[in-house]
């Protein structure tokens, strides 16, 4: 990060950095500082003063079945998402890498759901999958197919998983494509000569090459899938039926700011932040950056 | 990328003159209808009647009616603010994040990258560190700073401290480190300030990186869900996305027509940014990978 030539002065870059200092530590460091304070603590009954209960909390947490459960199913999701996002994205991608006929529009048609909100996913798949108003579900009702997430687990799994993936492919689609594009022609032309076709081409050539993108891509499905879905559970389910919805972010949500236990919750958010900082590490430790805002 | 990936391949031509390729377009297609169909359903849905909708009578093709529109733009539905005041609001918070971000990021990716004063190495780090913390995961302490700041259902709260941005400010860094030092001597010798400097040569330079930046910076200022939620409980802050789902909150009497006509007001401006800045957005999106 050094470069030969530099300005002089001190004073000038201090006051450059200072407002993203300054926020950086009053809006992430002190409140992580403070979730990893009151982590430690308990409040009492009557929420007029706290005690230091040390790891007591994450003790309870870790033999909670409830909270396991919420890991458990917090995984289930993260997975389904981010093979579904990737592997449509991928498909499309090899497609709309041929040179065919209305590339372009094809590019933009697909490209242009990235500007979906997670909230806004959900309110589109409602129209779709509700049993009252939705086509499809309706359809499926219609057809002696009982549907209806509102009260079965499993289906209202479904749809989030639906509703959270089909917003994250076009992500997914532009980095794919942009992989495969950076894959020197001349390797595919080689691979082409000595006879690979089709699906052992791109299995045996190009799926290789595009490592570095799928595993980053794969980072990002999963911290997405795990954080940015927030808005597309909360709209559909609100972490139900029961608790069949309920991620873990979902389980923050709901136990600090709906069920006010604050020892619980930032314990809770605590090890999502031990979460995260591992798969970012990982992400730097293989690949270098990440690049969502 | 694409311009030079596209340069670089001499069978384009002769390819494309050949016979279609059934099989991509189908695919492709099937693609592009998987985004589009329920996108389509909705704005079809929001020019017929609710009624209709709540018995269950949605239809794919659309009627003649706009009126929902103009209702939700004017009136809102029960018990919420009229959309065009949601959509004023996602708009200012949009434009202030991503506006307020760029700034922030360049200004201290300049310090960082052309001046060396004490704790630089720091204060890269300290900004470095913000990647691992989304709000997310400091949903209930970021609360309790923000009442101590007083910054609870105000605009402020609802924007200021979603401007710090590790990726913006590593972005930066890496469009400054590969400008040649050659440049940096020559605008010293003319005489140039580090100010002017920055104004004369680095903005222009990067303004491509800029407006990539904004296009990404701008959709995820206006899809924020829980930011919000959680600092703004007061209705005249609501953005359209939280609006919208406060409508469809109460289920048995929702107005089914008045929801799909905000969604697809809600769609519309992050979809037109997207879409006519597609050219810098792909390229600025995916360059830091590389």
């Amino acid at each position: 990060m050094d470069r030969r030539t530099v300005f002089e002065g001190k004073l000038l870059p201090i006051l450059l950095v200072l407002p993203q200092l300054l926020l950086t530590v009053f809006f992430f460091l002190w409140p992580a500082g403070q979730a990893i304070w009151s982590s430690l603590t308990r409040e009492d009954p009557f929420g007029l003063g706290s005690t230091f209960v040390g790891l007591d909390n994450f003790t309870d947490l870790f033999t909670d079945p409830l909270y396991l459960a919420s890991i458990i199913r917090t995984v289930i999701f993260c997975a389904a998402v981010s093979v579904l996002a990737m592997s449509i994205a991928l498909l499309l991608a090899v497609f709309a890498d041929r040179e065919i006929r209305g590339r372009a529009i094809y590019r933009t048609l697909l490209i242009w759901p990235y500007a979906i909100a997670p909230a806004i996913s959900a309110i589109l798949w409602l129209f779709v999958l509700n049993p009252q108003v939705g086509l499809l579900g309706r359809w499926l009702n219609a057809h002696g197919i009982p549907w209806d997430y509102t009260i079965n687990g499993g289906q209202a799994l479904f749809m989030v998983i639906v509703a959270s993936a089909w917003k994250q492919v076009s992500y997914n689609f532009i980095f794919f494509l942009a992989g495969l594009q950076s894959i020197p022609r001349a390797v595919i032309e080689a691979a082409r000569m000595d006879g690979a076709k089709g699906w052992h081409r791109f299995r045996t050539i190009t799926f290789p090459l595009l490592t570095p993108t799928t595993f980053f891509l794969l980072v990002v499905n999963l911290v997405y899938a795990a954080f940015d879905t927030f808005g597309t559970i909360y709209a559909l389910t609100h972490g139900g039926p029961g608790k069949d919805t309920e991620t873990l972010v979902i389980k923050v949500y709901r136990d600090g700011v709906v069920n006010l236990d604050l020892g619980s919750s930032s314990a809770q958010s605590v090890i999502l932040m031990v979460g995260v900082i591992a798969l970012t590490a990982i992400q730097f430790r293989f690949i270098g950056r990440r690049t969502n805002a | 990328m694409s311009q030079a990936a596209l340069a670089a391949r001499p069978a384009d031509v002769a390819l494309s003159a050949q016979r279609p390729d059934w099989l991509a377009h189908t695919i492709l297609c099937l693609g592009v209808l998987l985004f589009a169909l329920p996108v389509w359903l909705v704005f079809a849905g929001s020019t017929q009647d609710s009624g209709a909708i709540t018995r269950g009578d949605l239809s794919l093709l659309p009627g003649t009616d706009f009126s929902a529109y103009a209702h939700v733009l004017t009136q809102g539905t029960m018990g919420t603010e009229p959309v065009w005041h949601m959509l004023l609001v996602s708009g200012a918070m949009a434009i202030g994040i991503a506006g307020g971000k760029i700034v922030i990021s360049i200004l201290s990716a300049y310090a960082v990258v052309f001046f060396r004063f004490p704790f630089r190495r720091t204060a890269f780090w300290i900004i470095f560190i913000t990647l691992m913390l989304p709000v997310e995961v400091r949903i209930i302490p970021t609360y309790a700073v923000m009442s101590d700041f007083g910054l609870i259902n105000s605009f402020t709260g609802l924007t200021v401290p979603l401007i710090a941005s590790a990726t913006a400010t590593l972005l930066f860094r890496q469009v400054f480190v590969a400008i040649p030092d050659e440049l940096v001597e020559a605008a010293r010798m003319d005489g140039a300030g580090p100010l002017r400097f920055l104004r004369d040569i680095l903005l222009p330079v990067s303004a491509a990186n800029i407006a990539a930046l904004f296009v990404i910076l701008f959709v995820y200022g206006w899809n924020q869900y829980l930011w919000p939620l959680l600092v703004a409980t007061d209705p005249g802050l609501d953005t359209i996305v939280i609006g919208i789902v406060k409508m469809i909150g109460v289920e048995t009497q929702t107005e089914w027509s008045a929801v799909m006509a905000t969604a697809v007001l809600a769609l519309l401006p992050p979809i037109a940014v997207v879409v006519l800045m597609q050219r810098w957005f792909v390229a600025g999106l995916t360059e830091g990978e590389k």
